[in-house]
């Protein structure tokens, strides 16, 4: 096991699932680039430790060779162009894309050492410590404070619901706007409200990780500026993962960034480089993402 | 397609040539629209109308109240009315349930092109086509072996079945996929799901479908000539498993039988109550279900 940073609480280990996965030797995070914020490099632990993975729905092949660690509180955007295999990739850390027919994922994706995919995983279990945020707001036809106390209430987080409801708001950044009608409907919100809600929804059963696809771009820009401040406080307690279309937005929010892109060769969407968000976009290797980073793509 | 003739865009702006016969042929069509829903609506307020004018006339408190004379002729329709809605909150007692049940199943849980499934959705459809008096007589020759009112129950539960299976499927059908994705991402499962959002959601839709498989149910006459026949109608009874219970449909039936000019316009009356009945049923559901819809968001 890595070390974990000074400022980070260590999270407790649990399993996935009855018996024990071999947990593989500890990967040594790479330390480019990621600092404390007082100039001390540091070690990561690796959250995702992702190899060879390749997803199929049915004979179509969606996303082939990706192999990738994600490292624990950081952001790592996912960027490319429509159709590379984003929304597949970030839906398969979850196992949202269980429910889709012909749905098949090869390679490996280990989550704390524990595999994803293992026949004893429990994907309930999963999505209980994966939380995911989609592009489009969908709050429950309930009131504010349902919406949030649904899932604790379900998981047997009764105690103290009224403080954990209040706690998912504040950090969502929402509370002001709607403590004087927590009772009223989730639907009365604005859209930007409605995506906090949604974020606020997630975290009230504190996961390790919360997966956020495109959460942006059904929003105005103000909305948008608010959501992308408040991955910046979140990330300090979460792992985030993020997709989104927009470049900029991830230059602003994400540590290390994943660029994928569609394979020249075999037309499948593949992982092309990733690496720190500076580098990324200030200096990458790959011509390909050069080419999307400056709007050259096409 | 041939190329257009030339035109003269300076030309007034009116119908010439083939848009004038266009116009006329929609025109006729319109027509033949209007006239048929007018024979429709018509012939619905005619009955309605009729039923009204003759029923009121022997309509009264008392007759409403007080039972029948002893071997029938004259008399209210008080042990009627207590025990038609006994058989028929019997039967949805049953088909309530059951029908919710069968459509969580074919819309929640069942995987694609499960054979199950379908063999579930043809009979439904099939059981929905059955003639009821054969449904009457297979609960009297091969569950009941006699008169009673739970065995008109059992009937009236097996028409009522299908119908709100049905309607449960399609209201089921409508929530959006989203709310499911939702419920996911939060690690709960499926079935804490669909008892606390996805029921609650399509709720309103689901009582107006049953609503208005009671309406249904309330007016059919066939299998209680099998199974609720032998009654005595000057004596309230609530023992629906010992001997037939009175009902509005046979009654009709019976009076209209006695030919008598008393019992005629008696049976009027009689028809205006379970016209009545079933009509406030019919609209009660439809505002039901104007108003979850306005709550679901659609």
């Amino acid at each position: 096991m890595s070390i974990d940073p000074p400022d980070q609480v260590a999270r407790p280990r649990m399993r996935l699932q009855p018996t024990p996965a071999p947990a593989p030797p500890p990967a040594v995070a790479p330390t480019a680039g990621l600092t404390n914020g007082i100039g001390h490099e540091l070690i990561r632990p690796a959250v995702f430790d992702i190899t060879d993975m390749s997803v199929h729905y049915g004979a179509k092949r969606a996303l082939a060779w990706t192999t990738l660690k994600v490292y624990r509180n950081l952001a790592t955007a996912v960027i490319g162009p429509s159709g590379c295999g984003k929304s597949t990739f970030l839906r398969s850390l979850n196992r949202m894309n269980d429910s889709i027919p012909g749905f098949r994922v090869d390679g490996q994706i280990l989550y704390h050492g524990h595999d994803l995919y293992n026949k004893a995983t429990n994907r309930v279990e999963v999505r209980r410590r994966i939380g995911m945020v989609f592009q489009k707001p969908n709050p429950f036809p309930k009131s504010i404070y349902d919406n949030i106390a649904w899932a604790p209430r379900n998981l047997g987080m009764r105690k103290d619901l009224d403080e954990r409801v209040e706690k998912a708001i504040r950090q969502a950044a929402l509370w002001d706007e709607v403590k004087d009608r927590l009772k009223s409907s989730a639907l009365s919100l604005s859209g930007g409200q409605q995506q906090r809600l949604c974020i606020a929804r997630a975290i009230a059963v504190e996961p390790d990780v919360l997966l956020l696809d495109e959460p942006a771009s059904a929003l105005d820009p103000v909305a948008t500026q608010s959501i992308e401040d408040l991955i910046h406080q979140l990330k300090n307690r979460f792992t985030i993962v993020i997709v989104t279309h927009n470049m900029q937005q991830a230059a602003r929010v994400a540590d290390r960034t994943a660029f994928f892109s569609l394979d020249s060769v075999e037309r499948v969407g593949t992982l092309i480089e990733y690496d720190t968000t500076e580098k990324i976009f200030s200096n990458p290797v790959d011509t390909r993402t050069r080419d999307y980073v400056t709007g050259r793509f096409g | 397609m041939s190329e257009l003739p030339a035109f003269d865009p300076t030309a007034p702006l009116v119908a010439t040539g083939n848009l004038q016969r266009r116009l006329v042929v929609s025109g006729v069509v319109q027509l033949l629209s209007w006239i048929a829903a007018g024979i429709a609506v018509g012939v619905l307020a005619f009955v309605v109308i009729e039923v009204l004018v003759r029923g009121l006339a022997v309509l009264s408190w008392s007759f409403l109240t007080t039972n029948a004379g002893q071997f029938g002729g004259g008399g209210g329709i008080g042990s009627a009315i207590i025990g038609s809605a006994l058989i028929v909150a019997f039967g949805a007692l049953i088909a309530a349930p059951l029908g919710v049940l069968c459509a969580i199943y074919l819309v929640e849980f069942a995987p694609r092109r499960s054979p199950l499934a379908t063999v579930l959705r043809t009979g439904l459809d099939m059981m929905q086509g059955f003639p009821t008096i054969v449904i009457g007589l297979f609960i009297f020759g091969v569950v009941s072996k006699k008169q009673s009112g739970f065995a008109a129950s059992l009937a009236l539960a097996m028409v009522m079945l299908p119908l709100i299976a049905r309607t449960s499927q399609e209201v089921l059908l409508t929530i959006p996929q989203s709310l499911r994705e939702a419920t996911d991402a939060l690690g709960i499962d499926r079935w804490r799901s669909i008892l606390t959002v996805i029921l609650p959601t399509a709720l309103g839709g689901i009582v107006t479908g049953a609503i208005l498989a009671i309406a249904r149910a309330a007016g059919e006459t066939a299998p209680l000539l099998i199974l609720d026949g032998l009654f005595n109608a000057s004596h309230t009874t609530i023992d629906i498993f010992g001997h037939g219970v009175p009902n509005l449909p046979l009654l009709i039936w019976e009076a209209a039988e006695g030919g008598t000019p008393a019992e005629l316009s008696r049976v009027w009356g009689i028809a205006l109550v379970l016209l009545g009945l079933i009509l406030i049923a019919n609209i009660s559901a439809r505002v039901l279900l104007a108003r979850s819809r306005r709550r679901m968001g659609l």
